[in-house]
C-alpha cells in the first residue's frame, strides 16, 4: 500500500504558521547539505526545499543566483545530491521538496529522477520553468506513478480561471508568489489580492513565498495563508555561517513571537 | 516535413514555452496580439513603410565577381549590412516596437551580444518615444564599445551584466528577470529566434523580409525563382531564419547554417552548438544546448559576440535534426581571414558574424552554374578593434 505523502500529513497536522525553508544544495560548502537539513529540522522548520543548482536561474534574484553559482563551483550535481541524501530518512522526518530548473532534471530523465526521489523519500518537486500545460501532457503520469507531488506557483496577477486550473494540477499545496517578481525582492502585500484568492476556496492550501525575510513579513504571510517559504534571507544567513547555532538563531528570529513592542 | 510551429509552439521536437508562471499572462497577451496584428492590413502597411523609408529596404542583392571567380559559382551577397543601424536586426525591432505599442507597453528591454540588436532596439525606441533598457555582458561591452556608445547616444540605458561568462546568455537571463519584475509596463524585444513561443516565430516572421526580397531580386536579375544555396551564420539564428524562411519548403534550395567553432571544435573554446550540444531547455524553449552531463549550460566562446551563444533557435535545432539544413563550423581565425579578404577584395568590411558565413564558402564544392546567396548580415564597424589587432599581427603574412 502506498504511504501518505509527508506534505499531506503536515498540512493535516498543522493548521497555521507552517514554515518552509529553501536553501541551495552544495552551498556554502559541497558537504553542507546534510548538516543544514539536520539543523533546520532541529530548529523547528516544518518543511524543506532543497535547491538543485543551475547555471541560469532566471526566476531568481542575485542572492540565490550567487548561491547557485557557488554550489556549481563547489562541484554540486543532481547525481551527487541524490547520493548525499541517500540515508537522510534515517534521521529526518519532515517533508522534503526538491526545487530547481527543468534542464538538469530533463538531462537525468524524468523517470530516473522520480525513481531516485522515491528511493530516498523526497515528497515533492517544484520546477518553476515547467509550465502546467507541458507538465500535464508529458510529466503528470510519471509523477502520479511515483506519488511525488508537483507544486505549482501562482501570483496575485494570475487570473481566477488559471488559478483554478493550477489548483487542479498542483498537489500538496499551491505556492503563492507574494508579488510578481524574482526571488529576494521586498514583498508588497496587497490585502485585497490575497482576499480574492482565499475567497476562491481552493482545494490546495497556500504557502506564500518570495520576499519573506523577517518576522514581520513571515507573520503577515501567515495571516493570509497556511504559512510561508523563506529562501533568499536564509541563504544570506548561511553566507555568514552555516553552523547549527546560526541556523537555529535565524529560524527563531522568524518564529519567536513578539511579546511586547 | 513541416517547418512552421505547431499549435503548442514546437518546431518538430523543439520550441515550446518553458516559462515561469509569472510570465504566463505576458506570453498569452503577446500571442493573441501578434496573431491579430499580423493579419491587420494597417500594421503591415506601417511596417512596410518603415522598412522602406526608415531602414532603406529592399537591401541590395550584390553579385560578387571576385567571390564568384574564386569559388567557381554565381555568388550574391544579400546586403543587410546596408540597412539603417548596420545589420538585419532593425527588421525585427521595428516590427516588435509596433507590437509593443499595440500591447500598450511603454518600456522596452532587450539583450544584446554584439550590440547590433541593442542599437536597433535603441533606435526603434527613439523613434517611438519609449524608454529603453539594454542588458549587455561586461565582456561584450568591452569588445563592442562603439555600439555601447551608440545606444547611449540614442537614449538607451545600457546595463552591464557581470554574471556567468558576461556575454549574450547572461544578458538574456538578466533581461528575462527584468521582464518578470516589470511584467505590467514592459515589452521584451528578443533579438534572435530564441526564447519561449511565440518569440522564435515572431522574430523569424519579421526577418522573413530577407528571403522575400531575395526571391524577387533573383527573379529580376536572373529570371529564376530560387537559388541553389542560401548561406547564413547562426548564433541564435535570426538572419539565417529570415534568409531561409521562404525557401524552407523548397527542398531544391540547399540551406547552409554556419556556426562559430571559436578556437576549434575540440578546443573547449567554441560556440558550435549543433556539433557539441544535445537537447535541453534554456531561455524558455527546448533546443540544442551546449551543456555538461549534469545539465549546466557551458560558457561558449567566439571572437564574434553575436555568435557567442550556447544554444540555437528551436527552428534551427529542427532543421539540424531533420537534415533540412547543413551545418558548417568556422573558427575565429578563418572568419577573421574571410572578413579581411572581403574588405580588401570588395571594399566591404563585414561584421565578424557575417565573416563566418563567408569563410564557409571554402568548405563547399559548388557547380559552376550554382546560384549562391550569402546573407551579409551586418557591417564590421563595431569590430574595428578586433580586425585591426588581427591585421597588425598578421600583415606580414598573406594580406
Amino acid at each position: 500500500m502506498r504511504s501518505i505523502n509527508r506534505i499531506t500529513s503536515l498540512f493535516e497536522r498543522k493548521k497555521e504558521n507552517i514554515l518552509s525553508i529553501y536553501f541551495t544544495a552544495g552551498f556554502p560548502e559541497l558537504s553542507s547539505t546534510e548538516n543544514i537539513i539536520a539543523a533546520l529540522q532541529k530548529s523547528g522548520a516544518d518543511m524543506l526545499e532543497i535547491g538543485i543548482p543551475f547555471s541560469d536561474p532566471i526566476a531568481d534574484g542575485p542572492v540565490i543566483q550567487q548561491s547557485n553559482k557557488k554550489a556549481i563551483e563547489n562541484g554540486m550535481t543532481l547525481q551527487l545530491l541524490f547520493e548525499q541524501l541517500k540515508t537522510i530518512r534515517s534521521h529526518v522526518n519532515i517533508p522534503i521538496i526538491l526545487m530547481g530548473y527543468l534542464n538538469p532534471v530533463y538531462q537525468m530523465g524524468i523517470e530516473n529522477f522520480l525513481q531516485k526521489c522515491t528511493d530516498i523519500g523526497i515528497d515533492g518537486v517544484i520546477i518553476p520553468d515547467l509550465p502546467a500545460e507541458i507538465y500535464k501532457t508529458q510529466y503528470q503520469q510519471a509523477f502520479h506513478k511515483h506519488n511525488i507531488f508537483n507544486v505549482f506557483l501562482i501570483t496575485p496577477k494570475t487570473k481566477p480561471e488559471r488559478i483554478k486550473y493550477l489548483d487542479g494540477l498542483s498537489e500538496g499545496f499551491l505556492y503563492l508568489v507574494s508579488s510578481s517578481g524574482t526571488t529576494g525582492k521586498d514583498t508588497i502585500f496587497h490585502e485585497e489580492e490575497y482576499q480574492r484568492i482565499n475567497d476562491m476556496k481552493l482545494n490546495n492550501p497556500l504557502l506564500i513565498g518570495f520576499g519573506i525575510h523577517d518576522r514581520a513579513s513571515y507573520e503577515n504571510a501567515c495571516k493570509h495563508a497556511r504559512g510561508a517559504i523563506v529562501g533568499s534571507a536564509f541563504i544570506k544567513a548561511l553566507e555568514k555561517s552555516s553552523s547549527p547555532e546560526n541556523i537555529s538563531s535565524f529560524i527563531h528570529s522568524l518564529t519567536t513571537p513578539i511579546l511586547c513592542n | 516535413m513541416n517547418y512552421k510551429t505547431d499549435t503548442n509552439g514546437y518546431y518538430g521536437n523543439f520550441g515550446g514555452a518553458y516559462i515561469p508562471e509569472m510570465l504566463f499572462p505576458n506570453i498569452e497577451e503577446l500571442k493573441s496580439v501578434y496573431y491579430e496584428m499580423m493579419h491587420d492590413p494597417s500594421f503591415v502597411k506601417e511596417l512596410d513603410c518603415l522598412l522602406n523609408d526608415f531602414v532603406g529596404r529592399p537591401s541590395p542583392l550584390y553579385f560578387s565577381q571576385k567571390l564568384s571567380t574564386k569559388h567557381k559559382a554565381k555568388i550574391f551577397l544579400k546586403r543587410e549590412d546596408l540597412n539603417h543601424t548596420g545589420a538585419h536586426k532593425i527588421n525585427n525591432t521595428l516590427g516588435q516596437i509596433l507590437l509593443a505599442r499595440r500591447l500598450g507597453k511603454t518600456r522596452i528591454i532587450a539583450e544584446t551580444g554584439a550590440g547590433q540588436h541593442g542599437v536597433a532596439t535603441a533606435t526603434a525606441c527613439a523613434l517611438m518615444d519609449m524608454t529603453c533598457v539594454v542588458y549587455m555582458g561586461q565582456t561584450d561591452i568591452e569588445r563592442q564599445l562603439p555600439n555601447v556608445e551608440r545606444m547611449q547616444l540614442l537614449g538607451a540605458k545600457v546595463v552591464p551584466v557581470t554574471s556567468g561568462s558576461q556575454t549574450l546568455k547572461d544578458a538574456t537571463n538578466e533581461a528575462i528577470r527584468d521582464w518578470i519584475n516589470n511584467a505590467d509596463d514592459t515589452h521584451y524585444i528578443i533579438g534572435s529566434v530564441v526564447g519561449p513561443h511565440p518569440y522564435p516565430e515572431i522574430v523569424a516572421y519579421f526577418q522573413s523580409v530577407i528571403s522575400k526580397e531575395i526571391k524577387t531580386q533573383l527573379n529580376e536579375k536572373l529570371g529564376v525563382a530560387s537559388p541553389d544555396y542560401v548561406i547564413a551564420c547562426v548564433g541564435g539564428g535570426s538572419n539565417a531564419a529570415g534568409a531561409f524562411y521562404h525557401f524552407l519548403d523548397d527542398t531544391a534550395v540547399k540551406l547552409v547554417a554556419v556556426e562559430a567553432s571559436g578556437h576549434g571544435l575540440q578546443s573547449g573554446k567554441s560556440a558550435a552548438t549543433t556539433a557539441l550540444g544535445r537537447p535541453g531547455v534554456l531561455h524558455g524553449s527546448k533546443t540544442i544546448l551546449m551543456q555538461t552531463e549534469d545539465g549546466q549550460v557551458v560558457e561558449p566562446h567566439s571572437v564574434s559576440a553575436g555568435l557567442d551563444y550556447p544554444g540555437i533557435g528551436p527552428l534551427h535545432a529542427h532543421l539540424y535534426e531533420t537534415g533540412r539544413a547543413q551545418f558548417l563550423y568556422v573558427t575565429d581565425t578563418e572568419a577573421l581571414d574571410a572578413g579581411l579578404a572581403l574588405t580588401r577584395n570588395e571594399g566591404i568590411i563585414p561584421a565578424l558574424e557575417s565573416a563566418h558565413a563567408l569563410a564557409a564558402l571554402d568548405q563547399i564544392k559548388f557547380n559552376s552554374t550554382d546560384i549562391v546567396v550569402l546573407s551579409l548580415s551586418g557591417r564590421g564597424d563595431k569590430d574595428m578593434i578586433t580586425y585591426l589587432d588581427y591585421f597588425k599581427k598578421h600583415k606580414h603574412e598573406k594580406h
